[in-house]
């Protein structure tokens, strides 16, 4: 097995385009149960885990940048993602497990692309943009364009993630959500999850709404069918209860061996109910 | 490739992409780590990295590169318990024992950084911990007693 482990973005960017068949690999969270159960075979890997310029975050205008090697326990406990982003804060304390937090990373996570990744629906909320990296430039993708597809990305052959970026908020929402709901706490893949903000007018109407959801979908999905539904209105009882119903103008849940899509839809429906509800 | 395990520096010259577990087992003797899933769901082969819990099964050996591993056999280098492994006899917080190990470091982890006597958050903080006995209560009520007896 080929192992490349570059020690600098230069140094991987070269190490890439010799080796356009390497598979990326952060903290090896997903990947190292492909390798232990042999399917990694052959195939040859570059180790990005050595480049320091891609791990912590930092302060840019407008917002913060965290670079693509940045762990979830490190998010999880940055003083300025919590107060700023305690909605990515509080996903990153449910992913896996302590163990999984200290190791996986928020570049991996994404470019790992699983319709039920925890920090998702958070970052779409929060209109993260992706910042990617290859020989020929940069690129700035908007989060909801990130996901192509079950486990695929919109990244070409030759890019890398080097940074999330977190544009602040323009003011402090008047509430937030983020739930997520598995078999259990800890280590459970979500049957959904959920992360929302609102802001409201003076008078108590809806000023702006985001409401995305994760395994609900191929990919994770921003609710743009309720949102633009609930934009000036006040959340009346039948104002939510018509928002809940545009839920499958944007989602499409399936049944499969964790959960039904019955039952995705309904409790997804609950958690807009109840974080809309007074 | 220098590794600092248990304090001692050590050497390793294998496949880079050897997991972390089987390097402390096969080549460095230390067979206290257990391994349970191989996927990072169980916990059993938890070990610090640099302070931290993490699942040696999805560690390749290259990620442990110039820093610092701890396994169980830190805890008692002499013949002397650690105060947490006192508190686990004491509390029958270990059964079949194959979970013990991880176990006693992620707990430890939480010790030594000073964390709460909160049930709630010592659970959360083990969650990540599987054990198969089902054996909670007593490994919570170890972990409380190891916390209270140093506060006071």
């Amino acid at each position: 097995m080929k192992v490349l482990r570059p020690r600098s973005a230069d140094e991987a960017l070269r190490l890439f385009s010799e080796n356009p068949l390497a598979l990326p690999f952060s903290g090896g969270t997903d990947l190292m149960v492909a390798w232990n159960m042999g399917s990694l075979n052959g195939k040859p890997v570059l180790d990005l885990s050595a480049i320091r310029e891609w791990i912590g975050i930092r302060k840019m205008p407008g917002g913060l940048a965290v670079g693509a090697l940045t762990t979830h326990a490190e998010l999880r406990d940055h003083p300025e993602i919590r107060r700023n982003f305690p909605l990515l804060a509080a996903a990153c304390a449910a992913v896996g497990s302590v163990q999984i937090q200290n190791r996986g990373t928020l570049g991996g996570n994404i470019a790992n692309a699983s319709p039920a990744g925890d920090t998702f629906p958070a970052l779409a909320v929060y209109e993260a943009r992706v910042r990617t990296i290859s020989r020929h430039g940069r690129r700035n993708i908007p989060f909801l364009h990130m996901f192509a597809g079950v486990k695929k990305t919109a990244l070409n052959q030759t890019e890398l993630i080097e940074a999330v970026e977190l544009p602040f908020l323009h003011a402090k929402p008047a509430r937030q959500v983020f739930r997520k709901v598995g078999t259990r706490a800890a280590q459970a893949i979500s049957k959904t999850v959920a992360a929302g903000l609102v802001w409201l007018e003076k008078g108590g109407a809806i000023k702006e709404f985001r409401f995305a959801l994760g395994s609900m979908a191929p990919t994770v999905r921003r609710l743009a069918a309720a949102e633009a539904f609930l934009k000036g209105r006040t959340p009346s009882s039948s104002a939510i209860e018509t928002a809940a119903g545009l839920l499958t103008k944007d989602v499409h849940p399936i049944d499969d061996f964790r959960s039904t899509a019955e039952y995705r839809l309904e409790v997804s429906r609950n958690i807009l109910r109840s974080f809309l509800g007074t | 490739m220098k590794i600092s395990v248990n304090g001692r520096k050590r050497s390793y010259t294998g496949p880079a992409f050897k997991r972390l577990i089987d390097v402390l087992r096969e080549d460095f003797g230390l067979t206290g780590t257990k391994e349970g899933c191989g996927e990072g769901e169980c916990g059993a082969c938890t070990v610090l990295l640099d302070g931290r819990p993490v699942a040696s099964c999805l560690i390749p050996v290259e990620h442990a590169e110039g820093r610092k591993i701890e396994t169980v056999e830190s805890l008692a280098p002499g013949k002397a318990l650690n105060p947490l492994q006192k508190s686990f006899l004491e509390e029958a917080a270990s059964q079949c024992g194959i979970c013990t190990p991880g176990v006693l470091l992620t707990a430890w982890s939480w010790v030594r950084a000073g964390g709460s006597a909160d049930r709630q958050a010592i659970r959360r903080h083990l969650s990540g911990n599987l054990c198969r006995c089902t054996g909670y209560q007593s490994i919570v009520d170890a972990v409380v007693k190891t916390i209270k007896r140093r506060i006071r």
